[in-house]
């Protein structure tokens, strides 16, 4: 018999995804599928808005990341309003941004860490979905629980004193920042008021977390090496001379063996490289290298990728852990999908690092805050974000209004390795299986979780549909019904 | 806070929303730790409970409806919760999603799908998502007290983690909800 497995909704991921699985006659898969089940419509409906209100508008794509789709916006705008990229900006809009950044890199690493990933580590995948969540953490390991809480809270915090609100914030706008930092912010994100929310705590914490997984690993090293396990290319932004920089830099790609694929790629040429194919079953795109098309041009992003991508980290302690990561796989690329949390983990050290570097620099004190040079037609922003590589193009008209946009985000990117990682955990664990179990079902969300997907960000039906309304009364009699025309 | 008295159950999720507003419930940070003492969290996107396997006293919604799966879920919330929350712009008002309504569904799509610098030229079938597997495409966003009944709307995009956390207590203590000015004053 036939059989169709649904996962609905794939949880402990942010946004709305499926998963279908097909079995055969014989319990063999012969089919696995992650849809994404939303569509929004930003590209067009953001047309004929004035350019200025793309980097507050844009990020409600996403509440876990908003400062990434705030910044690539913000950057392409750079370009539109002729302040040019990188070194064009005043050092005191760039440093307010990377402060932002690494906030924001610091809080969504330990989110998804803590919050959503820990529970399949620290109870196992197969254990009581009642209390395999942050909750059951939080009464099993208070102290972490506060730990991550507290993580979570600094790099939101930072993110408050930069963009004026931890969520859906508007620090960046074209050309620059529309505020520094006061002293007293800088002095109280350095030192703490005189509790653990300090810049050196968080390094420590940082470095904390790190050993938490590297022990884990330790002792369940046929697990984390063995689960869901595949080659791919892999795709990131480094700074020219090949360090990870998740705000700025070159786009570079290596594949399964580390050699270069593409190099030294100035973002706003990114079109001569990319293409997305569209598939029935789901509303996100797939992107693959215009080169080696479809079939061979997928590719992965995010932190494992990064590290697999970048020459060294430029931030002491975390360079240290990343010669550690590297000499695991012998300095070739890493294609074991769990290093993905051991990776996340050395980039939470690497935004600490920084965010403590960035708060000693007399310049995000400063109050040249923006710039602007030679009005230009279109621009492309593109920023490591949480997830991986975002992309913001937009063309905007004499008239200051948005006449396009184009966004690839970092999740989208991920499609087609998310969709290799479901296939293999769902062949390995279900090929055969008596009898399916959660703990099965969890396990393919586990390796959608090292993705730490963004869905709301990727939902980019057919059939309009009127909706039916029902009005039912608080004991749930039926009050009306009416049909809204279309 | 007594530990004796029964926690109160609380369901949430998130509808055509960005998850923002459930970021600023994390955001009550500390909190939490009292929260779950107050509180079982049954069905969400934060825990693995993918259906509902009992009644609950607080159902909190973010996001609006743009789809007909977002309907079903949200006419669940209301079968299955005594108080239903709407928080957040999505859920108040459709929110930013909802500038897809003064536009007809197709131009959306054709964008997105056909139209766009990175498909126009490697979409030769000129396919756009429609599968059995995919919800079908509401033709406008629609609040959430459009769709059912809501007792509480919380204000915001996102609503401030001081105003969900006084929502909250209140509801599940039973308290009159007295919300303070400072807690919905933004920007």
């Amino acid at each position: 018999m036939t059989r169709k497995i649904v996962i609905d909704p794939v949880t402990r991921v942010e946004g709305h995804g499926k998963v279908t699985i097909q079995l055969d006659d014989a319990g063999q898969v012969t089919q696995s599928r992650l849809h994404i089940v939303e569509f929004r419509g930003f590209e067009r409906f953001v047309q004929g808005r004035p350019y200025w209100e793309a980097p507050v508008l844009v990020q409600r794509l996403c509440g876990i990341c908003p400062v990434s789709h705030h910044l690539a916006a913000a950057k392409a705008m750079d370009v539109v309003v002729g302040a040019g990229t990188g070194a064009g900006l005043t050092p005191t809009a760039e440093k307010i941004r990377r402060l932002m950044h690494y906030g924001q890199i610091f809080q969504s690493h330990s989110l998804h860490f803590f919050h959503l990933a820990s529970p399949d580590l620290l109870f196992g995948y197969d254990a009581d979905p009642a209390t395999r969540n942050v909750i059951g953490v939080a009464l099993a390991n208070r102290e972490l629980a506060t730990q991550a809480i507290l993580m979570r809270k600094y790099g939101q915090e930072v993110i408050a004193a930069t963009a004026g609100k931890k969520i859906h914030g508007t620090g960046a706008i074209p050309g620059g920042v529309n505020k520094c930092l006061a002293v007293e912010e800088r002095d109280r994100l350095l030192k703490g008021a005189g509790g653990p929310l300090n810049a050196d705590q968080m390094i420590a914490w940082a470095q904390g977390a790190l050993a938490f997984f590297k022990d884990y690993h330790k002792k369940h090293k046929d697990f984390i090496d063995g689960f869901s396990k595949f080659p791919s290319n892999h795709l990131s932004l480094v700074r020219q001379d090949g360090a990870l920089d998740l705000y700025h830099g070159v786009l570079r790609a290596v594949d399964a063996e580390g050699r270069r694929i593409l190099d030294d790629v100035d973002c706003q040429d990114y079109l001569r490289h990319f293409r997305e194919e569209v598939k029935s079953w789901s509303y996100m795109k797939f992107p693959y290298l215009k080169q080696l098309g479809p079939e061979k041009g997928w590719y992965r992003v995010g932190p494992l990728a990064r590290l697999n991508v970048a020459d060294f980290i430029p931030t002491p302690l975390a360079q240290e852990e990343f010669a550690a990561f590297k000499a695991a796989t012998n300095g070739k690329p890493n294609d074991m999908c769990l290093h993905a949390h051991w990776a996340r983990l050395i980039e939470t050290l690497h935004a600490a690092e920084n965010m403590r570097d960035l708060l000693l620099d007399p310049d995000v004190l400063g109050t040249d805050l923006a710039t602007k040079g030679a009005r230009q037609p279109e621009g492309v922003g593109i920023i490591e974000a949480p997830r991986g590589t975002l992309f913001h193009h937009y063309a905007v008209g004499e008239d200051d209004l948005i006449t396009m946009a184009n966004l690839i985000v970092s999740t989208t990117n991920n499609n087609e390795p998310m969709n290799r990682a479901v296939g293999c955990v769902a062949r390995a664990l279900l090929t055969g299986a008596k009898e399916i179990t959660e703990g099965m079902l969890n396990a393919v969300e586990v390796a959608i979780r090292a993705y730490d997907p963004c869905l709301s960000c990727a939902t980019h039906a057919y059939g309009q549909m009127p909706l039916e309304v029902s009005l039912f009364d608080s004991e749930g009699q039926l009050v009306s019904k009416k049909r809204k025309p279309v | 806070m007594s530990a004796k008295a029964p926690r109160k159950i609380v369901a949430t999720t998130s509808l055509a929303g960005c998850f923002g507003c459930h970021m600023s419930l994390l955001d009550v940070d500390e909190r939490l730790l009292d929260l779950i003492e107050l509180v079982e969290l049954h069905k969400s996107p934060l825990d693995d409970l993918k259906t509902f396997a009992k009644e609950c006293d607080v159902g909190l919604i973010e996001g609006g409806c743009c789809n007909d799966e977002n309907v079903h879920v949200l006419t669940e919330f209301r079968k299955r919760c005594k108080t239903l929350v709407a928080f957040g712009e999505c859920a108040l008002m459709g929110g930013l999603p909802a500038l897809r309504n003064v536009l007809p569904l197709k131009e959306c799509l054709d964008e997105a799908y056909l139209n766009g610098p990175t498909v126009a030229d490697a979409n030769p079938g000129k396919i756009i998502p429609h599968d059995p597997d995919l919800p079908k495409i509401l033709n406008r966003v629609y609040p959430c007290h459009e769709v059912v009944k809501i007792d509480v709307f919380l204000p915001g995009c996102p609503p401030s983690a001081d105003l969900i956390w006084d929502a909250l207590v209140a509801l599940v203590t039973g308290r009159e909800l007295d919300p303070q000015y400072r807690s919905f004053k933004y920007d």
